[in-house]
């Protein structure tokens, strides 16, 4: 159904917080770390960024950002192969801070199937991140 | 210590800022949480943010400091830490900002989650002399020493500690991780030295509830002497590291053990307060110093302490290893190197030994800088030509003061040297790392000018 494909479209969100954006035509998707996570993991010091070509199964990791307090993996929601990988965040880490959603992108795959996990659109993920936060 | 007074003493000095108040006993207060405290029980955040010595027995229980409240009033971050519930960080400033915080300014860590013991009796030194290679012979009244809770016949360290000389007794510190062990430890000890030196009686104190909080850095001493009667206030400037007194809350009798030292590197004080008035005080130093001094929490001290070279138990200590593998050869009395007569004196007076007398530790602990990522517990420590795994990281994280990654660790005896190249293994890649000495950032504890008659 078009409302249903449409609905995929906009920019979903994982319960590892995670954002995933799909292209318009579905094969691709843009993943990186939600502004909640970057601001709960404060000033990033290192990103590890994925090879282009890796392929990964969904839930693997596909990257990791140190700050001082955690080393956090980076999650893929879709099995997929690396297209892009975002190699400014070699040398400026920081982005992710200052830019999460946008210029803090982290990779790019070509995907497979379905997403694995519950995506969330951002509304619900702005609930199930307060809900979080009272715990 | 002062008579037990009522708290209400402590108003006039607080000039009405805040309501003191009583807190009950704080092992009344368990609560049970009903899930699992990390920020998010989420994959993003599935790498605890501060690592425990070896509280996960009961995750389910955790006991209150004296400061919950006052914490929580401070926007804490809570996470189970040695069996208590413990702030990681504060609302106010992220872990980074805070551990800057620190060196710059001043931070107050609440560290009541600690056992405070009193040791006494005619048997006490003996006793504890028993169990620690140290020379408390030569420990002067009011200095305090770091030490090692020592395996019988194997030397390994049961847990590391602050002991204290006082007048009539020794006041000693040990980690809450290891509250359990140490207190079963320390039973079985005490019997069987009551069976053996009926003629020595020792006296055990825990103090139960008593408060403990670490005031570190540059401006500590200042704001200390804010909130301690003038005699006392002057007497900081004489106070050297590794050295205690009694001192007087100003306007009160609240009287409280001042220890100058801490776990940061920084110049500071590690003040022990009786539990009807931890809350007050600890009140009345951030009232003292609002705009110099913030509330900092195991998030900043774990980094602070990495930067020191200090070891954390149940990560860069663990009870196989010996005071001389962990680098700690300086704990151990000159007297005690020449008698021994103590746990495991037999294994570590001969790693002391040269190499051609057969002595020396196949392992040792040594810092670490890392290029790329940070290496943190349990990277492997590779050589770099044969590919041979040579050691273990046991601690590190991001320096947010010299801005590089450190690490502390065990490598094998030879690799050991400072500027040694080695690799690390972080997500399986091989990362370039460099030995180094610690501590990564130069101490800046206060000590009698040189020259000076101390």
């Amino acid at each position: 159904m078009f409302s249903a494909r449409a609905a995929l479209l906009e920019k979903k969100y994982t319960e590892d917080h995670e954002w995933v954006e799909l292209s318009s035509d579905g094969k691709t998707a843009t993943i990186g770390i939600s502004k909640y996570a970057a601001d709960a993991l404060g000033d990033v010091v290192y990103v590890e960024i994925p090879e282009v070509g890796t392929q990964l199964s969904a839930g693997d990791s596909l990257g990791a950002i140190e700050s001082v307090k955690s080393a956090s993996d980076i999650l893929t929601p879709f099995e997929g192969t690396v297209l892009e990988a975002n190699d400014a965040l070699a040398d400026k880490p920081g982005t992710i801070n200052k830019d999460p959603e946008g210029e803090g992108w982290v990779a790019r795959l070509e995907i497979e199937g379905e997403p694995e996990g519950k995506l969330m659109t951002a509304e619900e993920y702005q609930a199930f991140t307060e809900e979080a936060a009272e715990h | 210590m002062a008579t037990k007074r009522s708290v209400a003493a402590l108003r006039p000095a607080l000039s009405g800022l805040r309501a003191p108040q009583i807190r009950p006993p704080c092992l009344a207060q368990r609560c049970t949480a009903s899930s699992p405290l990390r920020p998010c029980g989420v994959a993003l955040f599935r790498h605890s943010p501060v690592r425990y010595a070896s509280s996960e027995a009961q995750p389910e229980k955790f006991g209150k400091t004296g400061l919950y409240d006052l914490h929580a009033s401070h926007g804490a971050k809570f996470v189970p830490f040695g069996g208590y519930q413990m702030p990681v960080q504060y609302s106010d400033l992220g872990i980074g900002e805070s551990h800057n915080w620190t060196r710059e300014k001043a931070s107050l860590f609440d560290v009541g989650h600690m056992v405070q013991h009193e040791f006494s009796g005619p048997g006490a030194q003996a006793f504890l002399e028993t169990l620690t290679p140290s020379s408390l012979s030569s420990l002067n009244e009011y200095t305090s020493t770091l030490s090692a809770l020592l395996h019988r016949e194997t030397g390994g360290i049961v847990d590391d500690t602050i002991i204290t000389r006082l007048p009539g007794k020794f006041y000693v510190v040990t980690n809450a991780g290891c509250r359990e062990k140490d207190l079963a430890y320390l039973k079985s000890e005490l019997e069987d030295w009551g069976k053996n030196h009926p003629d020595q009686p020792v006296e055990w104190k825990v103090l139960d509830n008593q408060g403990l909080i670490a005031l570190q850095g540059p401006l500590a001493a200042d704001i200390l002497s804010r909130v301690l009667d003038e005699e006392h206030a002057k007497e900081l400037e004489t106070l050297y590291f590794g050295q205690s007194t009694h001192a007087t809350i100003k306007g009160t009798d609240t009287e409280v053990l001042v220890s100058r030292g801490g776990y940061t590197g920084e110049d500071g004080f590690e003040i022990s307060i009786p539990p009807y008035a931890t809350e007050a005080v600890t009140a009345f130093l951030l009232d003292s110093a609002k705009d110099e001094l913030r509330l900092a929490g195991l998030g900043a001290r774990d980094s602070l302490r990495l930067e020191a070279g200090m070891c954390l138990y149940g990560h860069d200590l663990d009870d196989t290893t010996t005071p001389v593998e962990a680098g700690l050869s300086w704990i151990i009395g000159k007297d005690r190197r020449a008698k021994g007569g103590f746990h495991g004196d037999s294994v570590i007076l001969q790693q002391l030994k040269k190499k051609s007398e057969g002595g020396g530790v196949s392992r040792r602990r040594v810092g670490f800088i890392v290029e790329g990522a940070p290496a943190r517990e349990g990277a492997k420590i590779l050589d770099p030509e044969s590919g041979e795994e040579i050691g273990v990281i046991t601690s590190g994280c991001p320096s947010p003061t010299l801005k590089k990654n450190i690490s502390m660790g065990y490598i094998k005896d030879g690799m050991h040297k400072s500027g040694t190249e080695v690799q690390v293994v972080v997500r399986g890649k091989k990362r370039k790392a460099t030995v180094s000495k610690m501590p990564f950032v130069p101490s800046k504890y206060f000590r009698p000018a040189p020259g000076a008659n101390e």
